[in-house]
């Protein structure tokens, strides 16, 4: 549980540590670039817009500045008795008409008591009174006049140019009537995107071009902060605009004015402009989100970009995460499994080296045991002693401390040879050789438990190569194993050997309690054990398991339970040593 | 012609023993306690047969088998040991030994090895 806990807290720490390194540079990078490239692009589309308005500011008051220098020139070059006359003044509007078509309505010349004294245009407008309108009033006091846009007489929208004269004692003013239309298409021809529109505004914040009714109110709070407008305004007009609309970023300079404002839950651009030296207001209006159109794009490519890039590394981070963690932890359980092992044969080694010891010491005393018997019977051969009364009972005694002697070196040669092996090495093998040795050793205790052995070994099985150490220690294993299974209360124990194709196959059968479902699964499985704690150490079918597998080889297992067991060790004749 | 052999081995009783139960049977048998000890009378012409042990104090049964085999090529050795094992076999054969017997042995299998070496020394003289 401890090592499950710590492998999931691995897995959670190497997954954040990916995380968090790929995401800093990420997030600074998309973030800085983002802010730098978003900045830098809205400024090149507002100075675009500058200019785009700034062009137009300059068409129109040069358009408006043409025409009043024309009607300046027509003042200066004819005398009050020339335009007087109908008929030049209508000749002069022809001519005016003709080099710019469709602008100029109509010419006239208004005395100071504003009465229009002579007249040339399609309406009938000769001796029309003009004294209380309000052109009339403010071009009187200035050399010429540009009006707004009215309605006037005629009830329809145009405009006034008018420039003042002396002639002896009385002031004339020649006025010509520009035709809105014409001057609108100016303004009209401003259209960017889908919502960028232009219009003019005067002083006061009314419309003096066509389009954009509803921005109209918007516009006077703006107003109030160029430099130029809003300073004959009325003031009437401001309360109910600023209501409406939100100034909410401004900058302002002596020529333009520029900003954001919200109106009806939109933002708008706007950029205002001074035309006919301030009198009047070019406003340039466009929706932001169209102005930005682009920029809100890229900024969509961009954050998607980013999104599945985040994405993407959170996944490779959960994967490779899960994969090395998944690698180390194998690794580690190899490694636990190696260490074992190498204890284990490390054990194996030094039983192995302790026997041979304990061999030697005991063929020495017990060859001094055998030579001495030996020597009484020598004794007892002669003629004197076979009178004794007990002298059969002598020699048997002294036959069987010989052939107990023998029984003793058979023991330790065993043990010799057992311990001998221990080298990792791979020689020819005879299996049927290993079996006996290992049956050898398990007699007693099989004897012990009231266990019969039978053996069925084929005597032509040819030799494979392998570690007699490791096969010592498979058979030992499977052995004992079954002699475990089949337990005190007795039974039988088969071993069967057999040529099975290449391979040489060994069967170890046993009659004991079989083993359940649950438990084959899982039988191979390092550390699984059914043995009582501290009995065994869940490594021995394992270790055989790889030692088997090692060899090319493999080891299988039919059980049923209450029947018996049978195990299968297949080694290939010609094995692979690795 | 009483075949001599040299009995070599560190257990005193075990060679005593042995050598008498030899004598009775009609050999002439000397023991040697050492492997310097079992030298000198090999020197001193006093075997043809050599019954050896392996592991001793001092000089070894192996050296003592080198040795012997080296300065006297046609005195056959027959290996006695309670330390053994296949490989020695092999090993101590290859370094010229007449025969291996582990201890204990039985004293009929030593005689007949022990005839057959002296029949090998007399067809050879």
């Amino acid at each position: 549980m401890n090592a499950r806990h710590y492998y999931s807290s691995l897995t959670r720490n190497v997954t954040l540590i990916i995380i968090l390194v790929s995401f800093t540079p990420l997030i600074l990078m998309a973030g800085l670039i983002g802010y730098y490239i978003e900045t830098s692009y809205r400024e090149k589309i507002m100075e675009h817009l500058h200019e785009l308005v700034e062009k137009h500011q300059q068409l129109i008051n040069s358009f408006l500045d043409e025409k009043l220098s024309d009607i300046k020139v027509l003042a200066d070059s004819y005398t009050y008795d020339e335009l007087t006359d109908e008929t030049f003044l209508q000749n002069k509007l022809v001519i005016l008409q003709n080099a710019y078509s469709g602008v100029f309505v109509d010419l006239g010349v208004v005395n100071s008591a504003g009465i229009q004294i002579s007249y040339a245009g399609n309406l009938n407008l000769l001796n029309a009174g003009y004294s209380n309108a309000e052109w009339f009033r403010e071009a009187i006091k200035r050399d010429y006049y540009l009006s707004d846009v009215f309605l006037g007489l005629r009830r329809s929208p145009h405009f006034i140019i008018c420039v003042k004269k002396r002639h002896g004692d009385a002031e004339w003013l020649l006025r010509a009537t520009l035709d809105f239309v014409a001057f609108n298409s100016l303004v009209e021809r401003i259209h960017v995107g889908e919502t960028g529109s232009a219009l003019i505004v005067n002083s006061a914040g009314e419309l003096q071009t066509r389009n954009g009714t509803e921005l109209a109110p918007s516009l006077t709070g703006l107003l109030r902060s160029t430099s130029w407008a809003g300073r004959g305004g009325r003031e009437s007009a401001e309360p109910a605009a600023s209501g409406v609309a939100e100034v909410k970023a401004i900058s302002s300079d002596t020529n333009v004015v520029s900003g954001i404002v919200k109106s009806m839950n939109r933002n708008f651009i706007f950029i205002l402009m001074p035309l006919k030296s301030g009198e009047w207001t070019l406003a340039y209006r466009q929706d932001q989100d169209d102005a930005f159109s682009e920029v809100d794009r890229a900024r969509v490519v961009v954050l998607s970009i980013f999104g599945f890039g985040c994405l993407a590394i959170v996944l490779v981070a959960l994967f490779i995460s899960r994969k090395v963690v998944g690698q180390i932890e194998k690794a580690d359980l190899e490694k636990e499994i190696m260490n074992d092992q190498v204890i284990e044969a490390g054990k194996l080694a030094s039983i192995g080296e302790l026997a041979a010891g304990i061999a030697h010491e005991i063929n020495n005393p017990v060859a001094i045991m055998v030579e001495e018997a030996g020597w009484l019977e020598d004794l007892l051969a002669e003629e004197e002693s076979q009178k004794c009364r007990n002298f059969d009972e002598f020699r048997r005694s002294l036959k069987q401390i010989s052939k107990q002697g023998v029984r003793c070196k058979d023991i330790t040669h065993k043990l010799l040879s057992f311990a001998r092996k221990t080298d990792p090495v791979h020689h020819e093998i005879q299996l049927n050789d290993i079996i006996d040795e290992i049956l050898g050793i398990c007699e007693q205790r099989s004897k012990f438990e009231n266990i019969r052995i039978q053996t069925e070994l084929d005597q032509r099985l040819p030799p494979i190569m392998a570690s007699p150490t490791e096969l010592q220690q498979v058979f030992m294993n499977l052995i004992n194993n079954a002699i475990d299974a089949i337990g005190s209360g007795g039974g039988l124990l088969e071993i069967r050997s057999r040529v099975e194709g290449d391979k040489v196959v060994v069967d170890i059968a046993d009659t004991g309690h079989g083993i359940p479902k649950s438990v084959m699964a899982r039988m191979f499985d390092p550390f699984f054990t059914t043995k009582p704690v501290g009995k065994g150490t869940g490594l021995g079918l394992s270790i055989c398991y790889g030692i088997v597998k090692k060899l090319g080889g493999d080891l299988t297992v039919d059980s049923a339970v209450g029947l018996g067991t049978t195990f299968h060790v297949s080694l290939p004749v010609h094995s692979q040593t690795s | 012609m009483a075949v001599e052999i040299l009995i070599v081995d560190d257990e005193v009783e075990f060679a005593e023993t042995f050598a008498e139960r030899l004598e009775l049977r009609g050999f002439t048998a000397h023991i040697a306690h050492s492997g310097e000890q079992a030298l000198q009378l090999v020197d001193e012409g006093r075997a043809k047969i050599m019954v050896l042990d392996l592991k001793m104090p001092g000089m070894d049964g192996l050296e003592v088998l080198r040795r012997v085999k080296k300065s006297h090529p046609d005195i056959e050795v027959i290996i006695l040991s309670g330390h053994g094992s296949e490989m020695d076999e092999s090993f101590v054969l290859n370094l010229g030994a007449f025969a291996y017997l582990r201890k204990p042995a039985d004293i009929g299998d030593i005689l007949e090895i022990v005839k057959r070496a002296g029949k090998l020394l007399a067809d050879r003289t």
